[in-house]
């Protein structure tokens, strides 16, 4: 099939707007501009967190505390986790991709609000760079990405404000991002196209910014009162002046569990859509795919308490927050079995692409079932902030999120710059982040599961073996990386020329030049009433399916 | 500096163009709403955890007055019907009658502010005294941001009112609408604060 597109014309000659490279680090208002933005930015937060992640493992490889002095080693894993957390995975599989392709999918030319959106990208690159050199100046925040009191109250203020007064940014930046997606999903949709037709994308989308949208104030309105905890020596949260720690974890957890959604949800949706192109079947289950995000969003707000089993919760908050937990077991296992379902018996091309998200499939199911165990009360008990929790959350943020962000970037790459990434790069970058992130998580559910705690420089010397076996794991997820910057770099300058839709894919942003035009579509926007109408009866890899209206 | 001639080719293209702009600002604001609201609802799950769980100290001083706050209520309440009243005016193309019914909203959202810095002047107790005391400043006085950052909108607005060369008229009144959508926010949000904060 071929679809046959006038030449890209740039309708904007007499915007304002700068043309060419600049545009992309000025405040452009172009979604796709503001999404590459944001993809590149959050890159370079996931290189810095990264070293920070080695630096962490070298400390680890002797039981005493060697490398990194015991504050540096707290400042450290502080920043890692909120770099990681904050200026990766949520900017990248919320505002990146997001931005890149919502307005593709509703049929649009830009987001609802382009203004908004250009602000709420420009709000993270200032806090990143405030939260990192904090570092150099009076010292970063110490008290993990929780920040929990009396810890946060009690190290140093000055680093402590700094970490405060940044997320309270970077979640400033994530509410405007998710009042433009629910508008731009809900509002801006070419007339023709219901709900009902859309790519799984906008569903993940729509899910994650209403979560976004309930639950980062909350986290704001918690981390104000901390903030004058600090500085002003208020009691909220201080036990010491009457307060109570405890309503911290529960403000906290209402957003940070949440968050979990936040960063795994849009990855789902993602997953979704490479899947099916690169198996050439439709993806199976449609409808329940779209009642699971909604079950896991209603979910998903009423289970944050299974973060606190260890902080006297009272015995019905126990029951109740267990069972909560147990049940997103069922929405996001029909998610995986419908994933399942689309690659059973579809053509697989086994490109970079489809392997990483496959990789996701595979180290998602096991930080799925490692959460419905730390759900439970007894074990969550005996494996409380030990390492267990650590190889948990990096199974899921890791092994799902990250390996799905470099899916898509393998996936859309030829839609952003119109060049082919090098296969052979790819599948080596594939294998030496399967097998490193394995060989360095794996071994730390051991480590918890003996009692290893998380979040300390020393460690019996009992576990050295292991500590070492999981920082030679984190040797390989580095030398991961060079293979596929040099791919990036490399494949831009002189990567094959690919077209505008070199995977056949029936997605709307493919129906446009690569990489697209300023206002996406050089005529009216496509109807595409079936995204995934692959290998359909009487069409030739489904042309039918696009009318061109 | 840069955005103009490009939105301008947007309203072209998209026929239907000027209504359905407005209709996804309100949306947007409704949104950012909802989400100021659940900060609010954060403050307010704190305040009544406390409550129920953390005794007030023995030697601490929390007692609250009715009078002023119950002062304040009726200020608010009678501003967003004011404010109805500017936006009926503006509807009529009134430019005169809405002007003077916005300055008397401002009017009034000050005088709320000013009898809640008497009542914070008037108080037995200071911001760090005890928990409950912390907690009282901290929901009002976040409150009376709000009521600051609105009663400045409003001023806005009522500038922007003026009959000969102001840019809200009553083909362009999205600006007034968004400022009373979000004043009679403000004031429902009092109304809670009032009755959690006064009165249990």
């Amino acid at each position: 099939m071929s679809i046959s597109l006038p030449p890209a014309t740039e309708n904007n000659s007499n915007s304002l707007q700068p043309t060419g490279w600049l545009r992309f680090i000025s405040f452009s208002l172009d979604h796709k501009v503001i999404g590459l933005q944001y993809l590149v930015c959050g890159f370079i937060f996931y290189l810095i967190g990264g070293v920070l992640a080695g630096a962490i493992r070298i400390e680890l490889l002797s039981p005493i505390s060697d490398f990194l002095a015991r504050d540096v080693y707290n400042q450290v894993l502080t920043l890692h986790g909120t770099i990681m957390i904050f200026l990766w995975i949520v900017p990248v599989v919320n505002g990146a991709f997001g931005n890149y392709l919502i307005p593709f999918y509703v049929g649009a030319r830009d987001m609802a609000f382009p203004r908004l959106n250009a602000v709420a990208f420009w709000m993270i690159p200032p806090a990143g760079l405030m939260l990192i050199t904090s570092y150099f100046i009076n010292g970063a925040a110490q008290s993990g990405w929780t920040a929990y009191p009396p810890l946060s109250i009690t190290t140093p203020a000055a680093g402590q404000i700094v970490w405060i007064v940044s997320v309270l940014l970077l979640g400033g930046s994530s509410i405007f991002g998710g009042i433009n997606f629910i508008a731009t999903i809900l509002k801006l949709r070419r007339p023709g196209l219901k709900l009902m037709q859309l790519p799984m994308y906008c569903w993940a989308m729509l899910g994650t910014s209403i979560l976004v949208v309930l639950s980062t104030p909350v986290l704001a309105g918690t981390l104000i009162l901390l903030s004058f905890d600090i500085v002003a020596h208020t009691g909220f949260f201080n036990p010491a002046l009457g307060g109570n720690v405890i309503v911290y974890q529960h403000l906290f957890w209402f957003y940070s569990h949440p968050a979990v959604y936040i960063m795994v949800l849009p990855a789902f949706g993602l997953v979704s859509e490479i899947l099916p192109v690169h198996c050439r079947k439709p993806l199976f289950g449609y409808t329940t795919m779209v009642y699971s995000i909604m079950a896991i969003v209603v979910l998903g707000l009423v289970v944050w308490a299974h973060h606190m089993f260890t902080s006297g919760t009272p015995p019905w908050m126990r029951l109740f927050f267990t069972i909560a937990t147990s049940f997103i077991a069922v929405p996001t296992g029909i998610k995986f079995f419908n994933w399942v379902a689309t690659l059973w018996g579809g053509r697989i091309t086994l490109n970079s692409a489809i392997l990483f998200s496959c990789g996701f499939i595979v180290n998602f199911v096991l930080g799925g079932i490692t959460g419905v165990a730390l759900a439970q009360v007894p074990f969550d008990i005996h494996v409380h902030d030990t390492y267990f929790v650590v190889a948990h959350f990096h199974y899921i943020v890791y092994g799902g999120s990250v390996f799905v962000i470099f899916s898509s970037i393998y996936h859309w790459y030829p839609k952003f710059t119109g060049k082919m990434l090098d296969e052979k790069l790819g599948i080596i970058h594939f294998v030496l982040t399967f097998i490193g992130f394995n060989l360095c998580f794996a071994p730390q559910h051991w480590l918890g599961l003996n009692g290893m705690p998380r979040r300390v420089a020393e460690y019996d010397p009992q576990f050295t073996l292991v500590n070492q076996i999981s920082s030679v794991g984190a040797l390989l997820m580095a030398i991961s990386t060079l293979p596929f910057l040099w791919n990036i770099l490399y494949s831009f300058i002189k990567g094959e020329k690919a077209g505008n839709n070199p995977w056949q894919a029936l997605t709307p942003e493919w129906l446009t030049t690569s990489p697209p035009p300023v206002e996406n579509w050089s005529g009216e926007a496509p109807l595409v009433t079936k995204p995934y109408g692959y290998g359909e009866k009487n069409s030739d890899e489904g042309s039918s399916p696009i009318t061109q209206a | 500096m840069t955005t103009i001639p490009s939105t301008k080719e947007k309203s072209e293209e998209l026929t239907s163009s000027e209504h359905q702009h407005s209709d996804h600002r309100l949306f947007g604001l409704i949104t950012f709403l909802v989400a100021d609201g659940m900060t609010f609802a954060g403050f307010f799950a704190a305040y009544l955890t406390y409550k129920a769980v953390n005794p007030l100290l023995p030697d601490a001083i929390y007692e609250l007055e009715l009078p002023l706050p119950t002062l304040n209520t009726i200020l608010l309440l009678v501003s967003s019907a004011t404010f109805h009243k500017a936006g009926k005016a503006l509807e009529a193309a009134n430019s005169k009658q809405c002007q003077k019914w916005l300055l008397i909203t401002a009017g009034l959202g000050i005088a709320f502010l000013i009898s809640q810095m008497v009542e914070y002047f008037t108080l037995p107790f200071g911001l760090t005294d005890n928990l409950y005391a912390s907690t009282f400043y901290a929901l009002t006085g976040f409150h009376g941001l709000h009521v600051t950052l609105g009663s400045i909108m409003i001023l806005i607005v009522w500038w922007q009112a003026r009959s000969p060369g102001g840019r809200i008229t009553h083909v362009n009144k999205f600006p007034l609408e968004a400022a009373e959508i979000y004043w009679h926010f403000v004031d429902g949000i009092w109304v809670i604060l009032f009755i959690i904060l006064y009165l249990l």
